[in-house]
């Protein structure tokens, strides 16, 4: 439970072999794959947001490798918990880039049925659970859910992800205490990108890392290098395999630097010193990872350039698509309150169709 | 077979019915193992079903309804109990942000059936801290049912109902008549339907609406009325999300006159709903000021509760304004 930071891959992409993971080189090209295109589909996501077409975005830049590599540690059974700015799980299990920008515009193929802003997705059948806005809920509803695995005799594992800014919340601290006390396969990754929107981690915390209060209530805590997605996925497979053997909960803190602002109505310029930006830049978790192949020898130029072009085409097609559907229908308004719609809800709906007939 | 049971005890009886039938059930709370809770709400339970679905939480009302919702949208059937719905607040962006709007905001896709039971209300010297009605910020909350019985028959059968129910429900069971009366509850399981309700008395003159403990402030002033020639028709709302406005508009179009009667403090309290809805859809059949007899615009008070509390003399006072009018 040291200060000690978990490393694999140096910034130089040279590799601390003792620790390596041992990957099929498929396996390592599917890491590059995963953290790529959520790289890409942020980068389109914000633009999109500059020219007025999306309402909203919020970008993971930077921080890629933290949950692609602890999302790569789970089983498809295993239930994640997301925050804002971890959408590679997801993705990594399935959802294709369409169904993300049907959300992220609100239409009617959304499988939220816009109801939510953008970046707040919901993937049940990919046991990735709904995103909130508010921080650190997901926390002791993730406690909730591994403690239903372990009562239904599986051996699943539930894992919440959140900021760091997210630790100085009760829920936090209720649902990290719940967990130990109850000894549940959960695993909480913190993405610990340094910044709550203004707010630096040095007036968040008095602790010497976040990784340390895992202590106080009983369990193991871990820190790593969060650009680093093989000392990632190591720690969160260690984390994962120790829950599934019934040994309790772990307390992940991945450090890592938030390149972007923390959303699109924010400026990040306001407040982060620029020499920070560009120290971390320089260890940027997508180019590491490329180092690390082309040391290894796993690097293929002529596939990375068809990932990135395949990738765009498919991004350029997805706002195509999604921008050509309507929005959902005026009637959704009043679903997914309750099973069934109420008296009540029925009567406003007429009202509001009465006084807006031209809104299917 | 059915035997004369108290509202705590109906309560228990509905848990254990409803958790012999179905090991999806689990109940979680302050107290709520060993001790069966402070007010025995679950007394034997966690004996008979063990501690895995009887759990005694850490003391925390977040983690309580935060975990709820975690076990819930798995596919248990939580049921916590938050130990007094003055203590509930540590809990409510898990209950208001979350559990509410867990359905809606995933497009359908993520719905906890939770059902959070908590005792409210006063009478029972319990001072500032034991002793909120604070239904209205819940039944504000879209997303959330409320409900409140008022006698043993339909705190079984409407807990039952709740637990069955596929969406969040706060079930608020009203303490001050936890032992306060005795009523036939049967032995097996039934369900008294959400979203409807009663008529405890019938009548012509005025229609006097209540729910939990107040519903028998309601029925003694409507007796004494009787004695002084008014006939009030009393309702017992039983639930309030959703409400049944057909009871309800039926009863107050018939008398034309309206009395509502909360503990709850009085301003944007549900009998402004209630008289709302009066004005919006009876206004033509209404033929007297309609009248709120709540608690007052103050904190909980303590050596002086049985003023703040709605009484016989004033819900009486209520009646004679609005018929005399």
């Amino acid at each position: 439970m040291s200060g000690k930071l978990l490393q694999v891959v140096r910034e130089d992409g040279q590799v601390e072999k003792a620790l390596e993971p041992r990957l099929s080189d498929a396996q390592l090209k599917e890491l590059y794959k995963h953290m790529l295109q959520v790289r890409l589909v942020d980068e389109r996501g914000m633009l999109l947001q500059r020219q007025g077409r999306l309402g909203f975005y919020i970008s993971a830049e930077g921080q890629e490798a933290v949950h692609v590599g602890a999302g790569y540690a789970l089983e498809p059974e295993d239930w994640y918990y997301p925050h804002y700015r971890d959408p590679g799980v997801g993705m990594m299990r399935g959802v294709t880039i369409q169904e993300m920008f049907h959300q992220l515009y609100g239409n009617r193929a959304d499988a939220t049925h816009g109801k939510q802003m953008p970046n707040h997705y919901s993937w049940k059948d990919r046991n990735v659970v709904s995103v909130s806005s508010p921080l650190s809920t997901q926390i002791p509803q993730a406690v909730g859910t591994a403690y239903a695995m372990k009562y239904r005799g599986q051996r699943h594992v539930a894992m919440a992800s959140f900021g760091d800014g997210s630790t100085s919340e009760g829920d936090f601290h209720v649902g990290l205490n719940f967990a130990a006390v109850w000894k549940l396969p959960c695993i909480f990754l913190c993405n610990n990108n340094q910044w709550a929107i203004s707010v630096p981690l040095s007036k968040q915390t008095a602790s010497e890392s976040i990784a340390i209060k895992a202590l106080a209530y009983g369990m193991e805590g871990v820190r790593v290098d969060g650009n680093d997605v093989l000392a990632v996925y190591r720690a969160s497979k260690e984390a994962v395999d120790r829950a599934r053997r019934g040994e309790g909960p772990t307390l992940i803190e991945a450090v890592t630097y938030r390149m972007s602002s923390h959303s699109s109505s924010d400026d990040a310029t306001r407040y982060t010193p620029k020499e920070e930006l560009e120290a971390w830049k320089r260890k940027d978790p997508i180019l590491r990872f490329e180092r690390y192949l082309r040391n290894k020898g796993v690097w293929d130029q002529a596939w990375a350039d068809q990932l990135r072009e395949q990738t765009n085409a498919q991004v350029a097609q997805a706002i195509q698509l999604a921008e050509s559907q309507p929005k959902p229908k005026l009637g959704s308004i009043v679903d997914d309150v309750f099973a069934e719609r109420t008296p009540q809800l029925e009567e406003q709906l007429a009202d509001l169709q009465r006084t807006h007939p031209e809104v299917e | 077979m059915s035997r004369e049971l108290t509202v705590v005890q109906a309560v228990t009886d509905a848990l254990r019915t409803e958790m012999r039938g179905d090991d999806s059930i689990i109940l979680l709370g302050e107290d709520v193992g060993l001790n069966g809770g402070v007010f025995r709400a679950t007394d034997g339970l966690q004996k008979e079903f063990g501690e895995a679905r009887v759990i005694d939480t850490p003391l925390a009302e977040a983690g309580i309804i935060g975990t709820a919702i975690g076990m819930s949208l798995y596919g248990l059937k939580a049921v916590p109990e938050i130990q007094f719905l003055d203590f509930i607040y540590p809990a409510f962006d898990q209950i208001v942000n979350e559990l509410a709007k867990f359905r809606y905001r995933s497009g359908g896709q993520y719905a906890p059936n939770v059902t959070i039971r908590a005792p409210y209300g006063g009478g029972i010297k319990g001072g500032h801290y034991h002793s909120q009605s604070t239904e209205a910020y819940f039944a504000h909350t879209a997303g959330l049912k409320v409900v409140v019985p008022s006698n043993p028959y339909d705190t079984k059968g409407l807990l039952i109902a709740s637990i069955r129910d596929p969406d969040p429900v706060m079930f608020l069971e009203p303490k001050r008549i936890y032992r306060a009366m005795k009523g036939e509850v049967p032995e097996e399981a039934y369900t008294v339907p959400i979203g409807k309700a009663a008529v405890a008395k019938e009548g012509d003159d005025v229609t006097v609406v209540a729910y939990g403990s107040m519903l028998h402030v309601a029925l003694q002033a409507a007796m004494k009325a009787e004695e002084q020639g008014v006939s009030a028709e009393v309702l017992d709302l039983r639930t309030l999300v959703p409400l049944d406005e057909d009871t309800f508009l039926q009863s107050v179009k018939k008398t034309g006159r309206l009395v509502v009667v909360h503990e709850a403090q009085r301003t944007a309290g549900f009998g402004a709903e209630l008289v709302a809805l009066a004005a919006e859809k009876a206004i033509e059949h209404i033929e007297a000021p309609m009248l709120r007899v709540t608690g007052l615009d103050t904190p909980f008070p303590y050596a002086l509760e049985n003023q703040y509390l709605p009484d016989v003399p004033r819900v009486l006072d209520a009646i004679q304004r609005t018929v005399s009018y």
